[in-house]
């Protein structure tokens, strides 16, 4: 039995975060509106602070809050994506809030607060620190998805969002519910004891496929993504690039760990979920973002496919699958960022623009952010020698070695479909005539984070070896 | 030397045709024309070194192809054939560059012509010293292309491109029966080398081939093969039908290449690969019958076209004729005899109505000519020289060869021998009469040209009496190649540069003289020591004992229907010239069935071209259009929209969808595990 009160390094990253937004909640409501400038680098270095914190603790598993609250290997890789997936959409989010008139001090301590709701649900050992971590996330995320409060749309999107989240929240507690009662246990080793020792049965099974569809839910996977594209066209761009990268990153080591470190020896049963749940998310994604004109919501349909690629990882349930995932998830988290800054960056002098038909021509009036978005675009669709390849050979090699062969098979066949829309806009920017004027000029921080994410996209190639190695270290700390 | 007769053409062909540009046209031309000078002065070297004191020669270049026991090499064989080959192939090439330096000087491409011509020589040469069954497939192909390339060396012209195409295509038919003739000797005897296959075919003499459910003689089914290439190279019945189209090209060209060296490489072919045929009576037969067919029907056309190349095209198809009736017969050496001769007067007469054409200003239609002796007196003295070879009047080279092939095939047992010695003799009539027709309607008689003008063509058709519609035969009409000059200024024939003509009176010596000097050798009482086993003759074949001891009437029918020809021919044109006409209008039937060359074309095109477009038409439109693109590429992408609508449509915007779709999702998962997936 661990001490209540752990050693006080483990929880120091979740500590900062939490404290430093109480913080900054005081300081923006003792100076108002003017400390908004203030407040937004606050939360930025707070996060960065906590990547320090993250960054020095130790390898080895230590564990708190008697045992429900994990940190290890797996976690500190997550933990890595989420905080960086935090602090690019807020820098993402600065210039544009100034422009649309909607700069808050709320918006830099909801992020925070996901994030910190993030780090806890990676940390997650039980279903009890699961369900706190996931529902924190979610309810800073139901506020910033209608942060744009004036605009029907957002709100919209905010309503929706938190409605049907909602809804996935209560199957995850029922199933949580039923998995205790057919246990006896929320702790995730406990479970995987009782399971492992023949406990539980079809209930254990209906508690299993309930929390899948909660999970799933956070992932926007097949049949649980309605919400996804009409969340991520009405709201702001900033916090829809914020919604596809750190919460996904976060929601999918969720599933990762509940799967892999609660339901070990049922993979026959849950790998079901997941074929399924992939291939429909692959497919569907792959399908729908063909008929797409907006691109956020193109973006919408190809975090799904790239959720229903990520999953084909866990389908083969091997720590090499793991591995697959977490690569796929960090190079995911570049290429999505990356490409929300592209998006960011269309904007007019009339103000900003969203269909793929204002990329036309692109190429002849701003050629560097042409040829980025080109490449962000190419990696996305998985053409060698860009980091998306890299992500889908990696996953697809883990199903190969699972003898998942259909699965990888329908995959390869997905991403062929999906290549077109991509490539659509490729021959959009480069061999169509411009419509209007060029796009006025980026932000730095936009800049900043087109270009890193476009660096390790770009080259990756050259020195895959950091990422690989750590996603490898965090894979085998599961197994 | 023999690697400079063989390379320096190339090397011409590779400066000229990538540095012409650069280099200019009169370099490319000195270049290319040296370059061939020198290669045909060492020719001759080669073939006095050969003929006449047997240094025959084997010479390797490098390992061509190496795989398994298959090995070829780059190599020249050097024996008598190979050098009477060289000998003819560089003289009338480098002729034919200098010759074209005057033709041609109106042209802007000229360093693309003479790289062409030059590529052609070359390929020829590797033709002619192949070593083996593949290297000479590869000359064979590469001539096969640079008669492409000049055949359509004109590329503005529509009918010169589908002249290049047809020559090429129909020239792949041929090409195609050579190819398996070469698959077959290679599986009877697991070599493509001559040296290793010719002692050897006597071991097989009795082979069988087991093909489409019987057995066939394998030689047989070999040497039909191989003759099929010659067949089509040599533009012999049934696969003649290219050259006559051919002479779209430019004149030099057609001297060159469809009269002198390339259509005569199926007799060089036949020739080479007598010690098979010599053990295939049957094709010999089928030579002799093709040969003999091809000498009468191009004979009979020739009686009556118009234009003066093609008149002179389907003499040489004709004369082509002769050749495989000697070859057919087994005096292979009276082939080979009559190849030489005929390359020096059909390049003679070639490049004389290339003399004539230039004098007028690229018009080619006879009947737009007349009385230009007066004019251009040295072309009609060429003219007549090269006529009088051809139709074998004394002690001209034409009268040794022709008259050596008639008595030959009047003394073979074969048993198609009969008939190819009837088909000659007319033929040698016709001959007689069509080159004399060309003399008088061209230099003698009154001018017809100074009324040549826009009406002019009008004429032409009443005076010959025939009407037609046909497309291609109102080409022939308007056959001059509209190209350099225009009509109606200066219309004044004049003659042509001393560049042209001294070619002219090269080709005429040797028209004159190269039967009566090389006679003896070539079949005479030297042939042992001149060709050295070069031909292979069976142990059954004295063909060239036999013909020396021809009855006198045979040795003097060829001469008597040669001067009835000449008679015929100063009656119809000179004497009474409303004969030709009012016979036109008496047999109206036959004169259109010998105009339009026995319908060939027409048949042709109704019984290959257009089922061959249909067929090309239904897969590309059905095959490609509607099965592959319609299941494939666009039918993929169609269904790939239609479930791209289908999922969108999905998207309705109400939560309570969407809630909806979540809940059947889990429901579903949940019924599975209730019916089966939970085990």
């Amino acid at each position: 039995m661990a001490p209540l009160f752990p050693a006080f390094s483990v929880v120091l990253p979740e500590f900062i975060l939490a404290a430093g937004a109480l913080v900054l909640v005081l300081i923006g409501a003792i100076r108002g509106e003017r400390s908004n400038g203030l407040v937004s680098a606050l939360a930025v270095a707070l996060i960065a602070a906590a990547g320090i914190a993250v960054a020095f603790q130790g390898g080895e598993r230590a564990e708190a809050f008697g045992g429900s609250f994990v940190v290890d290997n797996f976690a500190r890789f997550m933990k890595m994506l989420a905080l960086i997936g935090s602090a690019a959409a807020l820098l993402l989010a600065r210039d544009f809030f100034q422009r649309a008139k909607l700069d808050r001090f709320e918006y830099p301590i909801l992020v925070v607060l996901a994030t910190l709701g993030m780090m806890m649900m990676i940390s997650a050992n039980d279903l009890i620190a699961l369900y706190l971590g996931l529902e924190l996330q979610s309810l800073a995320i139901y506020v910033i998805a209608a942060f744009d409060r004036d605009n029907a749309r957002s709100s919209e999107a905010g309503l929706k969002y938190f409605v049907l989240g909602a809804l996935s929240s209560g199957m995850l507690l029922y199933g949580s519910s039923l998995v205790y009662g057919f246990t006896g246990t929320v702790a995730f080793p406990g479970i995987a004891a009782a399971v492992a020792g023949g406990h539980g049965g079809t209930g254990l099974i209906f508690g299993l496929v309930f929390i899948a569809a909660g999970l799933a839910f956070k992932i926007s996977a097949v049949p649980f993504h309605m919400w996804t594209p009409d969340v991520y066209e009405g709201a702001p761009s900033p916090v829809t690039a914020f919604m596809a990268s750190a919460p996904k990153a976060a929601a999918m080591a969720l599933l990762v760990r509940v799967f892999v470190g609660a339901f070990p020896d049922i993979i026959g049963q849950w790998r079901q979920i997941i074929v399924f749940v992939a291939i429909a998310s692959m497919v569907l994604g792959a399908f729908a973002a063909i008929g797409q004109r907006n691109i956020k919501r193109l973006m919408a349909y190809s975090s799904i496919s790239h959720m229903g690629y990520a999953l084909v990882g866990l389908a083969a349930g091997t720590a090499n699958g793991v591995q697959g995932v977490l690569i796929y998830l960090a190079l995911y988290l570049a290429m999505t960022l990356g490409t929300f800054a592209c998006i960011i960056a269309m904007r007019r002098e009339s103000g900003q623009v969203e269909t793929i038909d204002d990329l036309a021509g692109l190429s002849n009036s701003q050629p560097v952010l042409a040829f980025l978005f080109a490449m962000l675009l190419f990696s996305l669709a998985g053409i060698p020698p860009l980091a998306g390849f890299f992500a889908k050979l990696y996953v697809f090699g883990a199903a190969i070695e699972a003898k998942l062969y259909g699965l990888a098979v329908i995959g390869v066949l997905a991403s062929v479909v999906g290549a077109f829309y991509y490539l659509r806009i490729i021959k959009l920017m480069y061999f169509d005539e411009p419509k209007a004027g060029a796009y006025q000029p980026m932000a730095p921080e936009v800049r900043f984070v087109l270009g890193v994410s476009s660096v390790v996209v770009i080259l990756f190639w050259l020195a895959p070896a950091s990422i690989v190695a750590a996603a490898s270290a965090a894979a085998k700390s599961l197994f | 030397m023999y690697h400079a007769i063989v390379f320096l053409p190339l090397v011409g062909f590779l400066i000229a045709g990538i540095f012409g540009n650069k280099i200019g046209a009169r370099a490319s031309e000195v270049v290319t024309t040296s370059l061939l000078a020198v290669a045909c002065a060492l020719s001759w070297v080669a073939f006095v070194r050969v003929g006449f004191y047997g240094e025959d020669a084997q010479v390797k270049i490098a390992s061509w192809i190496v795989s398994g026991s298959f090995s070829v090499d780059w190599a020249f064989r050097i024996d008598t054939l190979t050098a009477v080959m060289l000998i003819v192939v560089t003289t009338v090439s480098m002729l034919v560059h200098l010759y074209s330096i005057g033709y041609m000087h109106e042209d802007p491409a000229r360093p693309r012509f003479f790289a062409y011509l030059s590529l052609f020589t070359f390929a020829m040469l590797m033709l002619v010293t192949a070593d083996n069954l593949l290297q000479m497939f590869f000359g064979w192909e590469g001539v096969g292309l640079a008669s492409y390339l000049l055949i359509g060396f004109w590329y503005e012209k529509p009918s010169a491109n589908a002249a290049a195409i047809k020559a090429f295509v129909v020239n792949r038919v041929g090409d195609f029966g050579f190819l398996l003739g070469i698959f077959l000797l290679f599986v009877l005897f697991g070599t493509a080398s001559f040296d290793e296959l010719f002692p050897r075919v006597g071991e097989l003499a009795d082979a069988k081939f087991h093909i489409f459910g019987h057995d066939y003689h394998a030689l047989t089914v070999a040497a039909f093969l191989l003759f099929m290439g010659a067949m089509g190279k040599s533009a012999q019945f049934l696969l003649h039908t290219w050259l006559p189209d051919a002479m779209e090209g430019p004149t030099p060209v057609s001297a060159l290449i469809h009269a002198a060296t390339m259509v005569t490489a199926g007799v060089f072919m036949v020739a080479r690969m007598s010690p098979v045929f010599e053990y295939a009576p049957a094709a010999l037969t089928f030579v002799t019958v093709i040969g003999g067919i091809t000498a009468f029907f191009a004979a009979t056309v020739g009686l009556v076209q118009n234009d003066i190349k093609r008149v002179i095209a389907y003499s040489t198809c004709s004369q082509l004729g002769y050749m495989f009736v000697a070859l057919g017969v087994g005096a292979y050496s009276a082939g080979v005899f009559h190849l030489f001769t005929h390359a020096f007067f059909k390049a003679l007469l070639f490049l004389s109505a290339g003399s004539v054409i230039h004098a007028m200003h690229h018009e080619q239609d006879m009947r737009h000519m007349g009385g230009l002796r007066r004019y251009i007196p040295f072309t009609a003295a060429m003219m007549t020289v090269g006529n009088l070879a051809l139709t074998g009047f004394p002690f001209t080279a034409g009268y040794f060869s022709k008259d050596a092939i008639i008595e030959a095939a009047y003394a073979s047992h074969n048993p198609a021998a009969g008939f190819a010695f009837i088909a000659t003799v007319i033929a040698a009539l016709m001959t007689s009469f069509y080159s004399w027709r060309l003399y008088f309607l061209t230099f003698e008689a009154k001018p017809r040209w100074g009324e040549h003008a826009e009406a002019s063509h009008a004429h032409g058709h009443d005076a010959h009496g025939h009407a037609h519609g046909h497309d291609d035969h109102a080409q022939d009409d308007h056959a001059h190649d509209d190209h350099g000059h225009g009509h109606g200024h200066d219309l004044k024939p004049h003659e042509s540069p001393l560049v042209m003509l001294i070619p002219l009176a090269v080709l005429a010596v040797g028209a004159l003289f190269a039967g009566g000097l090389f006679k003896s050798f070539f079949i005479g009482e030297n042939y042992d020591a001149f060709w050295r086993g070069a031909l292979f003759a069976g142990p059954e074949n004295h063909i060239l004992h036999e013909m020396h001891d021809v009855p006198t009437w045979v040795v003097w029918s060829p001469f008597v229907m040669m001067v009835l020809g000449f008679v015929l021919a100063l009656w119809f044109y000179i004497i009474n010239p409303r004969i030709p006409v009012s016979l036109a209008q008496s047999n109206p039937i036959l004169y259109r069935f010998l105009l339009n060359k026995w319908y060939f074309d027409e048949i042709y095109d109704f019984l290959f071209v257009r089922p061959a477009k249909w067929l090309g038409t239904f897969l590309w439109k059905k095959g490609d259009g509607w099965l592959i693109d319609g299941f494939g590429p666009d039918g993929v992408s169609a269904r790939v929209v239609d479930v791209t609508n289908r999922v969108v449509r999905l998207q309705t915007g109400y939560v309570y969808h969407y809630a909806f779709a979540m809940l059947i999702g889990v429901a579903a998962f949940v019924t599975w595990y209730l019916v089966g997936g939970a085990h």
